[in-house]
């Protein structure tokens, strides 16, 4: 009896470990395990008052869902991304600053300190949507109908896309002074958790709903696998590339407008720098082929959230913000290896070996 | 393939059937000279001005020297098929090295040299050995690789200083005259063209890198790799040390490129190079390398780094100086170099498939 309640406890650790989200939340576990045995101190989460007088949560943790907001929005549309094209958009950050220059632009109305909003905020998100959604396609049909590759094809957007934000705002840096602004990216009076965490959960359930009621996850699963048979299938495979950027472009403004909401400003050389490498990291570290094919969304959001954990515990323990890439990177390093599929058939054949030295035994 | 080719090139008439004949690397290397020089003589006749002093087309050389080099290790690993974003990071290192250890150690300029190739070296061998052996893909391994590389620029020293070792400011003030290319300014006086140190050894990283690639087997490895890595192992060649290998030239011309990009600035900064992995993937692309492997040429990859620098000095001075301006003529020049790829090539295609 012993022994097949340990075959069946072997075989739930295996469907556990070949689950694709077991890496993610086991990093995101040993994170935590980590940071209780360093300083528990981590964990607690106290009310306080801001300099306005509203309830707020702070705390590391608070942090970490707070700041992982929109690297949790980027992660789903460059999921989508790369399982459709089998490459990756670079333009990310440089898109969230276009998108976060135009809805500055559209509340400031070429007034660079406006005593009052010039149009409805929801007026400037929706202009801003649009515009990233047009860049999103531009890098779109780059890579489906010009076939370029899409780290190439984004690398435009990369190049210019800082320069056209600057361009966009006539390279002046608007501040705007409406607290009803800030409150997409700090906290809205009465309700102490920060409002991103609120956009992030929103974001999740509407691409949640999109893929169970739609074919998106299906045919842009199909598309990413195997192009040519995807058309002989009836898809039409360039324009679910196109619609897979399009809708990065979608999460692209969502987060430039928490991101310029969070500093009621924008400085166009560092806003959402790097960000892009972090949005694909966490993509790779939710465990999705970066050659496209099939994805999965919630291993890819909690991957986002893995590094924005990452990124908390490294500032906690004193690392400044320039030399945190230098950790980050050993990080990322051990995790692609210990995923590396070479790596683990190597471990398989040494469980087996072991396994089968045990049986002769 | 080759053979209709040759065909059409032998009845060819003109210049189209020529230019059909040519193989993808040589019709991609082709457009790129002939748009360099329409860029720069269309600058000499409209615009005149600087652009009419030999000096102007020597000091793109003295500044993209560094760029040159890297972009070269950055062409081979795209034309064995991978990608590698660390070079600008490497770059960033090795000055960062080189100035402490000049300035705050004491070193002798040598041995600095030395030091930057070892840190290439390393990053080269390290990253080549992870995307070779272990099948990462080299985006990320790269991606790590740029991350440690900046980190490790401000954890070696945090604040960005100019390095005042006499020999190596010597070294850095050795100009190299080009004969008979001078010129004469408003006082009457001649003024000899010169180039940098590191145009020289730019210059010669070019020429060994053409040579290994065109008439050496370990070149043409690296063609056959990127082109098709299945047949290239049924032609019995070691893909994973080729892939390697690629990784470790990369590496190794990311150390010279740093020196002498520190030998070009004199200091050290965890800013120095920033995005230069870009302009070097950039200048690869409008030289005809092609990111899908097996098309490429580093001679293209030159001239690919005087277009882009020729574009941007057309654009300064024609007026458009604010800064945002270098960022987008940079990538429209990209975009429709990437365009006119795209269509040269599907055109090809169909018409190889036709035939």
């Amino acid at each position: 009896m012993a022994n097949s309640e340990k075959t069946s406890g072997a075989g739930f650790l295996k469907n556990l470990v070949r689950n694709q989200c077991f890496i993610p939340v086991a990093a995101l576990l040993l994170l935590a395990v980590f940071n209780l045995i360093a300083d528990p101190s981590f964990f607690r989460i106290t009310l306080g008052y801001n300099s306005a007088g509203n309830p707020v949560l702070s705390g590391f943790i608070i942090d970490i869902i707070n700041n992982g907001s929109e690297l949790a929005i980027l992660a789903i549309g460059m999921t989508l991304v790369t399982a459709a094209s089998g490459g990756q958009d670079i333009s990310v950050g440089a898109a969230i600053a276009i998108a976060g220059s135009v809805v500055l632009r559209v509340l400031c109305g070429g007034n660079a300190r406006p005593e009052t909003l010039q149009a409805p905020i929801i007026v400037a998100f929706l202009v801003a949507c649009v515009v990233a959604m047009l860049f999103g396609a531009f890098n779109g049909v780059l890579v489906a109908y010009f076939k370029i590759q899409p780290m190439i094809a984004t690398l435009i957007l990369y190049t210019a896309g800082r320069s056209i934000a600057a361009w966009i705002n006539n390279n002046e840096l608007p501040v705007i002074s409406d607290p009803k602004f800030a409150y997409f990216g700090g906290f809205i009076p009465g309700i102490p958790i920060p409002t991103p965490c609120f956009i992030a959960i929103a974001c999740m359930v509407v691409i949640g709903i999109v893929l169970k009621v739609t074919n998106l996850r299906l045919y842009t699963q199909a598309v990413g696998i195997n192009q040519s048979s995807s058309k002989l299938n009836g898809l039409n495979p360039e324009m679910i590339k196109v619609l897979a950027f399009v809708i990065l472009g979608l999460c692209v403004a969502v987060a430039g407008l928490i991101k310029v909401s969070r500093v009621s400003s924008i400085n166009y050389s560092v806003i959402a720098k790097d960000i892009e490498m972090d949005a694909i990291l966490a993509v790779a570290l939710g465990g999705n082929a970066l050659s496209g094919g099939k994805f999965n969304m919630a291993s890819s959001i909690i991957g986002a959230f893995v590094i924005q954990c990452l990124t908390t515990t490294l500032y906690k323990f004193g690392v400044s913000s320039t030399a945190l890439p230098a950790y980050k990177a050993v990080v990322v390093i051990l995790l692609v290896v210990v995923s590396a599929p070479t790596v683990r058939e190597y471990f398989n054949k040494i469980t087996q070996k072991m396994k089968l030295s045990k049986e002769v035994a | 393939m080759a053979k209709t080719d040759k065909s059409n090139a032998s009845t060819g008439k003109g210049l189209g059937a020529k230019l059909a004949g040519m193989t993808d690397t040589n019709l991609l290397l082709t457009i790129t000279i002939a748009v360099f020089f329409l860029l720069y003589i269309g600058a000499m006749v409209f615009l005149r001005s600087g652009f009419l002093k030999p000096q102007t087309f020597f000091n793109i050389l003295n500044a993209n020297a560094a760029l040159i080099i890297l972009a070269c290790g950055m062409s081979l690993v795209m034309i064995t098929g991978g990608i590698d974003i660390s070079v600008g990071g490497v770059t960033a290192l090795v000055s960062m090295c080189c100035a402490v250890y000049l300035d705050y150690k004491g070193g002798n300029v040598f041995m600095a040299a030395v030091i930057a190739i070892l840190i290439g070296l390393a990053f080269g061998a390290f990253q080549g050995a992870l995307v070779a052996y272990l099948d990462i893909q080299p985006f990320i391994v790269t991606l790590a690789g740029m991350f440690f590389a900046r980190g490790m620029t401000t954890i070696v020293n945090t604040s960005p200083f100019n390095v005042e070792n006499e020999a190596f400011v010597a070294l850095k003030m050795t100009r190299v005259n080009v004969p008979g290319l001078g010129s004469v300014n408003k006082l009457g006086k001649y003024v000899p063209a010169y180039v940098e140190i590191g145009v020289l050894v730019a210059l010669l990283v070019v020429i060994v890198m053409f040579v290994m690639l065109r008439w050496m087997k370990l070149g043409r490895n690296f063609y056959a790799v990127g082109g098709n890595k299945q047949s290239a192992l049924m032609l019995g060649i070691n893909v994973k040390r080729t892939k390697f290998l690629s990784h470790l030239i990369c590496g190794l011309l990311a150390g010279i490129g740093g020196f002498v990009y520190f030998l070009h600035v004199g200091s050290g900064s965890p800013s120095h190079a920033s995005g230069a992995e870009m302009d070097a993937i950039a200048s690869s692309i409008i030289g005809g390398t092609m990111l899908t492997g097996g098309v490429g040429n580093v001679l293209g990859t030159f001239f690919g780094v005087l277009s882009l620098n020729t574009i941007q000095n057309i654009v300064s001075s024609v007026g458009f100086d604010e800064a945002w301006w270098t960022g987008i003529t940079k990538a429209v020049m990209l975009c429709l170099f990437l365009v006119v790829q795209s269509v040269v090539m599907s055109v090809r295609k169909k018409r190889n498939a036709a035939n």
